[in-house]
């Protein structure tokens, strides 16, 4: 019976794996706006549901919550919000097609040969992993430094989106 | 193949797919998804290396790439929402003047 689920489990990993690249490759070649935030949204998902399967529940938890929900949200308002009648996107490529499929793939070969011979335990999945308590523990612990840090970034980004909106304000009087 | 290699190509293959698709889509707002992809591509590979260190030191990262990614959206739609508004286009070629 364990073996069996363990099995289960790594067919999972694989469907969720195939899902979020096909959602990832549909991001490339549908036309709308609209249609590509749906598919990045089915991405985030998949890797969502990746997260759950490897034992990090809370990471799962808050790519749900962030991204699909904040992230994703903010994007299709901006979608809703702007000018339907902007037909560009019709135009779904532009000149750099060939060049850039071709340096994608040769990107991508260099990169997972490097990894192939790096490799050497394979991934610990038998064990428990940590939990949320002693990833807080850690988090304000070891890395309250970085956890302020992240605090000054937000208050710095809210600043410069305020300041971006004032500058155009001031140009157009 | 082991469960690390299949996740770790899984995400340097979205990260490729990431980087294309901000090299040849021509739509401003379909290029920054593009970058979210990259985001979430990067975040996969650190949830796996935390998960096979067992350590929680990429997990905090993946918090950080998270506050990163809302910081990012935050000042870059301002931008996009700007620029459509002088051009009325939402063609990355319609923004080319910095070319010699």
């Amino acid at each position: 019976m364990e073996a069996l689920l363990q099995q289960f489990d790594t067919l999972l990993l694989y469907v969720f794996a195939a899902l979020s690249l096909a959602g990832a490759v549909a991001m490339l070649v549908l036309q709308h706006p609209m249609r590509v935030a749906l598919a990045l949204v089915a991405t985030m998902i998949w890797l969502g549901a990746i997260y759950g399967l490897l034992g990090v529940h809370f990471i799962a938890a808050f790519q749900i919550l962030i991204y699909v929900s904040a992230v994703m949200v903010f994007i299709v308002f901006v979608i809703m919000l702007l000018d339907v009648r902007d037909l560009s996107f019709t135009q779904r490529f532009s000149k750099l097609l060939v060049p850039g499929a071709i340096a994608a793939v040769v990107f991508f070969l260099v990169l997972a040969r490097a990894f192939w011979r790096n490799v050497d335990s394979p991934l610990a999945t038998t064990t428990a992993g940590f939990g949320i308590a002693q990833f807080a523990a850690d988090f304000l612990q070891t890395y309250w430094l970085q956890f302020e840090v992240t605090s000054v970034l937000l208050v710095a980004a809210v600043v410069a989106a305020i300041a971006v909106v004032k500058a155009d304000q001031r140009d157009h009087g | 193949m082991d469960k690390l290699q299949l996740l770790m190509l899984l995400a340097l293959a979205l990260f490729s797919v990431g980087l294309l698709g901000v090299v040849i889509r021509r739509n401003l707002l379909v290029m920054l998804m593009c970058m979210e992809l990259m985001l979430n591509a990067a975040n996969l590979s650190l949830v796996t290396l935390a998960r096979q260190t067992d350590t929680t030191a990429g997990a905090v990262l993946v918090f950080l790439v998270f506050v990163v990614a809302a910081a990012e959206i935050a000042i870059a739609i301002p931008i996009v929402l700007l620029l459509v508004k002088r051009r009325h286009t939402l063609d990355a070629d319609a923004y080319a003047d910095l070319k010699g």
